[in-house]
């Protein structure tokens, strides 16, 4: 299968204060296949986070390299027709001020396309991600957790990426609603062929739901391998804690 | 006062049923503060308005010219003719105070507008931007909050001479960093929010985040500092046109009428108290007003009232 990103040596160190600065992210190198979910494990602060937003060139990479597929360097325009992003907390990833719908039709208003073809298109993408197309026109305050994340899912759709980032895009959501926005992202994976980065921590969908998996601790990458392999025979002993405390 | 049966059967109602009135009497209150609020805000809004209105046909309803001279009903008390009297020239009084609500209010208006848009663009520019542009603009504003405002005003209204534009000029360069101040505070308690971070995903520029995204969430407190402001502003302004450094006579401005009337207080106090009164009344409603906008923008009201 194709390589559609490949990270080389990533360091990401915040400078926190002027003397003292901590490394996020040391030494990670990691690719991404066509059609395939790369699950990235690892407890809170082990730089899952801000791999993702290096990748989505959020924030810049202290050295190393991140490259995608067909995407020049530093042109964030091509970047983002190609790496969409779903972001943790549902609700606050859309404006208070403007309706689910601006917000899931404004990358394609930035293209120049034009209001009714917007429309028609956010209708289909609220359908796709099961969501009747009066969502539209409901403010993020108005609906739940879930469905604010189905509408993060469309946003996210909407300009046809070939990368989909979830960054924890179900840990705030809970168990049940959990299970159906995975189940849809499983649906949209098979339909539109996406390549999918799943960040989280939860070892139990990562299994389920991931093709090959990486486990970070403390920026460092300690092991990878496919989901299975991983899971069910860990090699390295943060990796046995991590699945040991889920388990127990 | 006789107490029937009646009267003292009800006063020995259970105590579950006091709780049950009491709860429903909050709930009243509750409500009547709901309404209470919308009430009040249409009534200030309303003499706000009326006021506004008086100033833009203000040559239209002044019974005399306000700037036609007669000395023989010169220092004239109030009377049938002269409501409010005449001055040392013989004018109506009441003529020049409405003529005077075009200096004082739309100047004022103008005032508040410049210092708003400025301030808030600075501020927006502060908080989006970050860094050293942030650092050194931050540091210009704070040498104007630190530094007393009506001082500062004096010195520049002094410097580019008489005139209620230049008395706006010299205001407006020292009060707009209350405004970016606010609306620096605002945009950097949204601008690593997720939204914001999507909507840079969607491939919106910057122009296009703080036109879209950042000022219609900050807009709010921005409104309401300004709505505050416009009693302040124009108490300043009537302030440095006292001190002779606003509207030039014979230009009919409140303050400045003021103080040609100082020197006969005693003597002929209307020359005084008109204007005064004038000050005082659109002071208090746009106060009032302030007051009620913010009341009724207050997101914690709102929700404990719902």
């Amino acid at each position: 299968m194709d390589t559609i990103l490949k990270a080389e040596h990533v360091v990401k160190i915040f400078d926190t204060q002027k003397k003292s600065s901590t490394k996020a992210v040391d030494d990670v190198s990691f690719e991404l296949r066509k059609g395939e979910v790369l699950g990235i494990v690892g407890e809170s602060g082990s730089g899952k986070s801000t791999i993702a937003r290096m990748i989505t060139g959020l924030i810049p990479i202290t050295s190393g390299e991140i490259s995608v597929k067909d995407v020049q360097k530093k042109n964030k325009r091509q970047l983002y027709d190609k790496v969409q992003m779903v972001f943790q907390n549902p609700v606050g990833s859309f404006n208070p001020r403007k309706t689910l719908g601006y917000g899931i039709g404004e990358s394609l208003k930035n293209k120049g396309i034009n209001k009714d073809v917007i429309d028609k298109r956010v209708g289909e993408l609220l359908n796709l991600c099961g969501l009747e197309k009066e969502y539209a026109k409901k403010y993020p305050h108005e609906v739940s957790g879930g469905q604010c994340q189905r509408a993060a899912i469309a946003r996210a759709l909407a300009i046809e990426p070939e990368i989909l980032i979830c960054d924890e895009a179900t840990s705030a959501l809970d168990v049940t609603v959990q299970k159906q926005i995975m189940e849809l992202l499983i649906k949209l994976k098979k339909e539109k062929e996406l390549s999918v980065i799943f960040i989280c921590h939860n070892l139990a969908l990562v299994q389920m739901f991931c093709d090959r998996v990486i486990v970070m601790c403390n920026g460092k990458m300690v092991e990878s391998g496919t989901a299975d392999e991983v899971i069910n025979n860990p090699k390295d002993d943060y990796t046995k804690n991590l699945i040991d405390s889920v388990y127990c | 006062m006789d107490l029937s049966n009646e009267n003292t059967e009800e006063l020995l109602i259970s105590s579950s049923d006091i709780k049950k009135k009491k709860r429903e009497i909050s709930i009243r209150i509750q409500k009547v503060k709901k309404s209470h609020i919308k009430l009040r805000l249409v009534f200030f809004a309303s003499l706000a308005v009326l006021l506004i209105v008086m100033t833009v046909f203000a040559a239209q309803i002044c019974p005399h010219d306000p700037y036609k001279q007669d000395l023989s009903v010169a220092l004239n008390a109030p009377s049938a003719s002269h409501l409010m009297g005449t001055d040392t020239y013989g004018r109506d009084m009441l003529s020049r105070v409405i003529i005077g609500a075009r200096a004082s209010i739309l100047s004022t208006f103008a005032l508040v507008a410049i210092i708003t848009v400025f301030g808030t663009a600075v501020g927006v520019l502060c908080g989006y931007i970050g860094g050293k542009f942030d650092g050194i603009v931050m540091r210009i504003s704070d040498f104007f909050l630190a530094f007393p405002g009506l001082v500062f005003a004096l010195a520049v209204a002094a410097l580019l001479g008489g005139g209620i534009w230049n008395a706006v000029i010299a205001l407006a360069v020292i009060s707009w960093p209350k405004y970016s101040r606010v609306a620096r505070s605002q945009t950097l308690s949204i601008r690593n929010s997720e939204f914001i971070n999507a909507s840079i995903m969607a491939g919106d520029n910057a122009l296009q985040i703080i036109v879209r995204h950042i000022l219609p969430n900050i807009l709010g407190p921005i409104l309401v500092t300004s709505v505050l402001d416009i009693g302040t502003m124009m108490m300043e302004l009537a302030g440095l046109s006292f001190l002779g450094l606003g509207a030039q006579p014979p230009v009919a401005e409140w303050g400045s009428m003021m103080s040609t009337g100082r020197s006969m207080l005693q003597t002929y106090p209307w020359i005084v108290l008109s204007p005064g009164f004038a000050i005082f009344i659109s002071v208090v409603v746009f106060n009032l007003l302030g007051d009620t906008v913010r009341d009724y923008l207050d997101p914690r009201r709102q929700s404990k009232t719902i």
